[in-house]
């Protein structure tokens, strides 16, 4: 009986974090501190962990940090409730919105909105490319009275820069992307990024 | 093949090659949907990413199901879903349940660092693809920059304390920034006469 009271409110607490993070995965980050300072099925510590394995296993980094709470707040049927809150929300949220999109795709309107939308959808997604080559391709200095300054990772930089160039302007670039990922990962291997 | 089949299986296997958050994704999206399946174009792609950065949920979430409901309805968008979330949710238990160090391995760091660098390599390749589709004018240019600085400023700068952080914070919020692009294109596009 307990276990099924957990996984209702599993279900109801991602369904919330679904609900109220807009963004990526990193915009649930916030909510699941708050989860766990109020229900402590997870510490601060448990909660750096999952980042860590969420960022670097595939799939979508929001997804597999429900299932990974879920999982280790109660079993395997947690973390497949836990997910199943998650999307729930973004689910019927999305149908609605398409639908309704549907019904006006005709309007010129509708059309004039997304002209303006779409520039700056690809201009949210150049940010978030800036946040991310920050982590990837910036280090941290070696000791503690330099903690902010950041310096290239020549290494890692190169790196990407010879997957931009295999991927853009090579006969290489019919790749399915999981090969130059593969790539990545076995160059940082041998080159002990 | 009923095209709910497909969606589960192409949107798994979107599932299976994305790391990181719903922007790694895109590559994937773009290979499997755009070129493949032809189920959108790189202008659809854009617009669904719109939606999705500015709706309640996570992006990859957001993006799947919008593309499934658009190929097989209200059934579509939820197999679609299903789909994408169904590889981590096996993947990520099994590595809970047996895995729980691997993290500490130094080969594995070297690995996820390798990773992280390629992927910043192919979204910024996928980043020029969507730049044609939807910067195509001075308004949408002007928008664009307008719109990348401001959600950079939003991402990198510290924000102040109180109700003035707050009111900057919404400023640069993705919601905020794409509410006014939406605002912007409309009255572009009367300015023009192109609506009546």
């Amino acid at each position: 009986m307990e276990l099924v009271e957990t996984l209702v409110r599993l279900f109801f607490e991602f369904c919330r974090v679904g609900l109220f993070s807009v963004g990526g995965g990193l915009a649930t980050i916030p909510f699941l501190t708050d989860l766990g300072e109020r229900t402590k099925w997870f510490d601060p510590g448990d909660l750096a962990n999952m980042i860590a394995i969420s960022e670097s296993t595939p799939g979508p980094m929001g997804v597999n940090m429900a299932t990974y709470v879920g999982f280790h707040t109660a079993g395997v049927a947690g973390g497949i409730v836990a997910t199943l809150g998650l999307v729930s929300s973004s689910i019927v949220i999305i149908l609605i919105i398409a639908g309704f999109l549907e019904k006006f795709r005709q309007s010129k309107a509708v059309d004039a909105v997304f002209y303006g939308l779409r520039a700056a959808s690809v201009a949210l997604i150049t940010a978030a490319l800036l946040q991310v080559a920050k982590i990837a391709l910036l280090r941290p200095a070696q000791g503690l009275e330099s903690a902010f300054t950041l310096y290239p990772n020549w290494i890692a930089i190169a790196l990407a820069a010879v997957i931009f160039v295999l991927a853009k302007f090579t006969p290489l670039k019919k790749l399915h992307p999981i090969c130059f990922i593969g790539l990545a990962a076995a160059a940082g291997i041998i080159l002990q990024m | 093949m009923s095209i709910l089949f497909d969606l589960f299986l192409t949107f798994a296997r979107v599932g299976v090659c994305t790391f990181g958050g719903g922007y790694a994704m895109l590559p994937i999206l773009q290979r499997e949907l755009v070129e493949n399946k032809k189920w959108a174009t790189e202008e659809e792609l854009a617009d669904y990413y719109a939606v999705g950065q500015c709706t309640p949920g996570i992006i990859a979430v957001n993006t799947s199901t919008f593309v499934g409901r658009s190929q097989g309805g209200i059934a579509g968008g939820v197999i679609a879903t299903l789909g994408l979330v169904f590889p981590p949710l096996v993947i990520i238990m099994v590595i809970a349940a047996f895995l729980q160090n691997f993290m500490h391995l130094q080969w594995v760091i070297h690995a996820f660092n390798g990773v992280r660098a390629g992927v910043v390599a192919l979204i910024a390749s996928s980043v020029i693809k969507l730049l044609k589709n939807a910067v195509i004018d001075w308004p949408t240019r002007i928008i664009y920059a307008a719109v990348l600085v401001l959600a950079a400023a939003g991402t990198f700068c510290a924000m102040p304390e109180g109700t003035l952080g707050a009111v900057l914070g919404f400023i640069l919020s993705p919601v905020f920034l794409v509410i006014a692009a939406g605002a912007a294109g409309l009255c572009v596009r009367r300015a023009k006469g192109g609506l009546k």
